[in-house]
């Protein structure tokens, strides 16, 4: 227990950041230029944390795997970014800001980081637009808003449906304009194979340069990871291809406790699975609950087109069971319901994994080109994949792996429980709980790497002045050696067996076992097998080509390799955590009506991984959740 | 569907490439382009060949990472406007057809593997002016300096690039005007990117120069293949403002 300090300020909620800003240590600025700061990762968090880390005068490496850092997977956030602006004067404040997204968690996030989150929301929106970010204006020349899930206000500030691209631009150009500088070096196309600690710190990482194979060293006097989620656990999710846990797991194995990962997030209205040549999910923004309607049919195996299916065989299920929110209900609530229907035999689609999104209303009431207006890039992008024309014919969705919540254990100066290792963004636990609401994703990456990290970072770094070590200690030539003799026992099975086809197959037994409702008996399925097809991966794994060249069947391997254990950490996670909440649904633990049942005299806490070897049972962890802002409520959408 | 693919093998950027023929066999018309190249990408792994390199990432079309030319044109038919070759369905193609695979071609993009190349040209032309310096901390109220919905939709146009040079790749001339004019005009476009509006037109054009890019000689074929469709307007608006700026340096 005493492992986990998550040094929250004392004092009253809304005044501890104020005082926790003020109480921090400042780095000389002449000493700035001193420290050497590695981030690993370019997408919101990363980006954002370079470009102002770098323009606070620290000496920046950035890292990433893809050819540029514009591309990074936060581009694809379609919906928006939520703030307490309340510049719709519609009852928004911080402190409403802040008890949505506790709730919208189910209880089982922070108060103090959330209260922060939501404090410098609102420098985010200003720090945007003033880089360029074009926002969606109203006539008269103002910012416009739209209403997002779990909320009863509008307060998601938007960029057509390309608000994750925008802001990710905005942070690229901010980074950019430090690369041009001289103060952050740039480093695409190289990715993070192991984390280095000397004395317990983290003081450097070892990459691979995936153009050329090398293996370097970098050291440093810290490490941030901004690494995204490990939703790629499942195989198929909306995450990039690329997406990958192997940063944070890299860290967990060096002893960096893992919280949550069983805190996963499904989200509602992506488009149904049509094969298993199938290599990834398309989300369909969230923003489409604030006009389609979702619905099933009444009768089970009703396989007449939709249009054809009157009025009052429909079953509008979300408006019937959470008429105050109705199709905006949160997330994880919306996902289960739709496979509710499905379970009953009310899916539509071939497959009858699929439920209506149907426009046909909103056009009646609007207009076919308000809709247009409004959503045409993604009726486009949907006619586009299936073939089908959403003005004409609903919507076909289904709930997919969108997002996780669980990450690297952090403080509140988000630093792990190793000195030196930071942790921000989506890569980290903190801030939303059992379940993530729309449109705050963005806000956590871009507040950590803006307004969180500058502020924190000097806590650690202020006595840590001269003490880099440099890449010739024996810890460094150990960690490259060790990645040296991973790679070369990928090279070295020889096997039958693609790299992709064991991902497929950990992603599909995830999906069944450790998916959208878990059980006692499916999650010790799911821990029987993992060890098995890890076995098999290590016997039968072919991976064509060497180390010294472009090599993606090896940069799969490893990535495989990874989440080969992590999904078993995943699954022992959901085991262990007797009860209901968001995203993690125990079908043991349900209210007669079928809604989560969470345990708060148990399970009010935050689980947090240790690694103590390979079949070795990790410790758990528990950090007790103390609220004393809200009250602890059976959450009601209803 | 059966097709017949002649695709683009280099091993590395100094390596001599050439064209390879392969089968791909029982592939569903709904599957993605990079979708039928992940199953043929299977049977040459379970062959003991070596996969076919391409770039690709959030294969939503937003990224900008996947870069194809397919039957010579960029991302592949023009019919089919606006997609990247991510967004690209098998069914859109014949069975029984024959399929040229490259990468994107220009002298300022080039090739690390097979149908991989080296964009980072358009990130130095990024990193000499497309920016707007704005200090975290230090910005006003987002509603502090209206802006016109127009004005707000007009640079939001010019905004959405993806970065992925299909423009560079479609151009005779190997030219980058499309991509450097995209963000160009966002940027000046906004009350925000006044201030540095001519330094950074400046810079933008001088970098794409440097960088070996070639001048627009009017094809128009950028826009036809650009996924984010962005119109050669913004090529327009990039001469206005360059010769603006000009003027503004020699005389100041």
């Amino acid at each position: 227990m005493s492992a986990l300090d998550s040094k929250i300020p004392s004092g009253p909620l809304d005044t501890k950041w104020e005082r926790f800003k003020f109480e921090s240590k400042l780095i000389n600025p002449s000493n700035k230029r001193k420290y050497e700061v590695i981030v690993v990762g370019s997408g919101l968090a990363g980006a954002s944390a370079a470009a102002t880390l770098g323009e606070l005068g620290f000496s920046v490496k950035c890292f990433c795997y893809q050819d540029s850092p514009r591309r990074a997977h936060s581009i694809a956030a379609q919906g928006g970014i939520n703030a307490a602006k309340n510049y719709q004067n519609d009852g928004d404040s911080v402190q409403r800001l802040f008890y949505d997204t506790i709730k919208g968690g189910d209880f089982r996030s922070r108060e103090a980081n959330v209260h922060r989150l939501a404090e410098v929301s609102a420098n985010i929106i200003d720090q945007c637009v003033a880089q360029g970010v074009p926002f969606a204006r109203e006539y008269g020349g103002m910012l416009a808003n739209r209403s997002f899930g779990g909320a009863q206000v509008s307060r998601t500030f938007y960029a057509r449906g390309q608000t994750g691209q925008q802001l990710l631009l905005g942070a690229y150009s901010g980074l950019n304009r430090q690369i041009a500088a001289g103060t952050v070096k740039m480093f695409p196309r190289t990715e993070m194979l192991d984390l280095v600690l000397i004395d317990g710190h983290a003081k450097g990482i070892v990459t691979r340069d995936l153009s050329t194979g090398k293996i370097q060293s970098y050291a440093a006097d810290c490490v941030i990871l901004a690494t995204g989620g490990y939703g790629n656990v499942f195989y198929l999710s909306t995450n990039a291809k690329g997406c990958n846990v192997t940063a944070t797991y890299r860290a967990h194995k060096k002893g960096a406790f893992f919280a949550n990962p069983c805190f996963t997030q499904i989200h509602p209205t992506c488009i149904p699975v049509s094969g298993d040549y199938q290599s990834k999910l398309t989300l369909m923004s969230e923003s489409l609950r604030n006009d389609g309607r979702v619905w099933a049919p009444k009768k089970k195996g009703d396989k007449r087109p939709p249009q054809q299916i009157p009025e009052d065989e429909r079953d509008y299920f979300l408006e019937r069971k959470y008429p105050s929110y109705g199709n905006l209900a949160p997330r994880d609530i919306s996902s289960r319901s739709a496979k509710e229907a499905c379970d009953e035999g009310r899916g539509v689609g071939e497959s009858g994994l699929g439920v209506y999104l149907d426009f046909a209303d909103s056009i009646k009431r609007l207009s076919e080109n308000v809709v247009r207006e409004r959503y045409g890039n993604l009726f486009e992008m949907y006619e586009q994949i299936t073939g089908e024309d959403a003005y004409k014919s609903p919507m076909r969705i289904f709930p997919a792996v969108h997002y996780t919540m669980g990450g690297l254990w952090v403080d509140y100066n988000l630093m792990s429980n190793l000195p030196g290792l930071f942790v921000l963004g989506e890569a980290n636990f903190s801030d939303h709980g059992a379940n993530r609401l729309g449109a705050s994703a963005l806000m956590q990456g871009l507040a950590d790497g803006y307004f969180v990290i500058p502020y924190t970072i000097g806590n650690y770094l202020a006595p840590q002045l001269g003490k880099r070590p440099s890449t010739d200690h024996p810890e460094f030539k150990k960690a490259e050696q060790e990645t040296r003799d991973r790679i070369n026992r990928f090279l070295s099975i020889k096997g039958r067996r693609s790299a992709d086809s064991f991902h497929r197959e950990l992603g599909l037994l995830m999906w069944d076992l450790c998916g959208m409702a878990r059980s006692e008996k499916s999650l010790q399925r799911a821990l029987n097998r993992i060890p098995t097809l890890r076995q098999e991966f290590w016997e039968n794994l072919s991976v064509t080509g060497g180390n010294e060249e472009l090599n993606q069947a090896l940069e799969k391997a490893g990535r495989v390799a990874d989440f080969l254990e992590f999904g078993e950490l995943t699954c022992l996670d959901a085991l262990e955590r007797r009860e209901s909440c968001g995203g993690h649904f125990r079908e043991e633990y349900q209210t007669p009506d079928g809604e989560a049942l969470r345990d708060d005299e148990h399970f009010a806490h935050v689980a947090a991984w240790e690694f103590n070897g390979i079949d070795k049972a990790p410790t758990r962890h528990a950090e007790q959740l103390n609220y004393e802002s809200v009250h602890l409520s059976t959450r009601s959408y209803k | 569907m059966n097709l017949k693919l002649k695709v683009w093998r280099q091993k590395s950027a100094t390596a001599e490439g050439r064209l390879a023929e392969y089968e791909a066999r029982n592939i569903p018309p709904d599957a993605s382009f990079l979708e039928m190249l992940d199953i043929l990408n299977e049977e040459l792994l379970a062959k003991g060949d070596e996969p076919i390199a391409f770039d690709h990432d959030c294969r939503e079309g937003i990224c900008g990472s996947c870069s194809l030319t397919i039957n010579g044109i960029p991302h592949g038919p023009v019919n089919l406007s606006a997609t990247t070759t991510c967004q690209l369905y098998m069914r859109k193609f014949t069975d029984g057809q024959t399929i040229y695979i490259e990468p994107f071609r220009a002298r300022s993009f080039p090739i690390v593997r097979d149908l991989i190349v080296d964009r980072s040209a358009l990130d130095r032309i990024q990193r000499s002016g497309g920016y707007v310096t704005a200090r975290a901390g230090s910005a006003p109220d987002g509603n502090a300096i209206l802006i016109p919905k127009t004005e707000a939709d007009s640079a939001m146009e010019a905004a959405a690039c993806i970065g992925c040079g299909a423009c560079v790749a479609s151009c005779p001339n190997a030219s980058a005007m499309l991509f450097v004019g995209a963000k160009v005009s966002h940027l000046n476009r906004l009350p925000q990117g006044q201030p540095e509006r001519h330094q950074r037109t400046l810079n933008m054009v001088k970098k794409m120069d440097e960088e070996g890019f070639g001048n627009c000689s009017n094809h128009y074929e950028c826009e036809a293949v650009c996924p984010a469709e962005i119109p050669v307007t913004v090529i327009t608006q990039l001469n206005r403002d360059y010769a603006a700026a000009s003027v503004s340096k020699a005389v100041s």
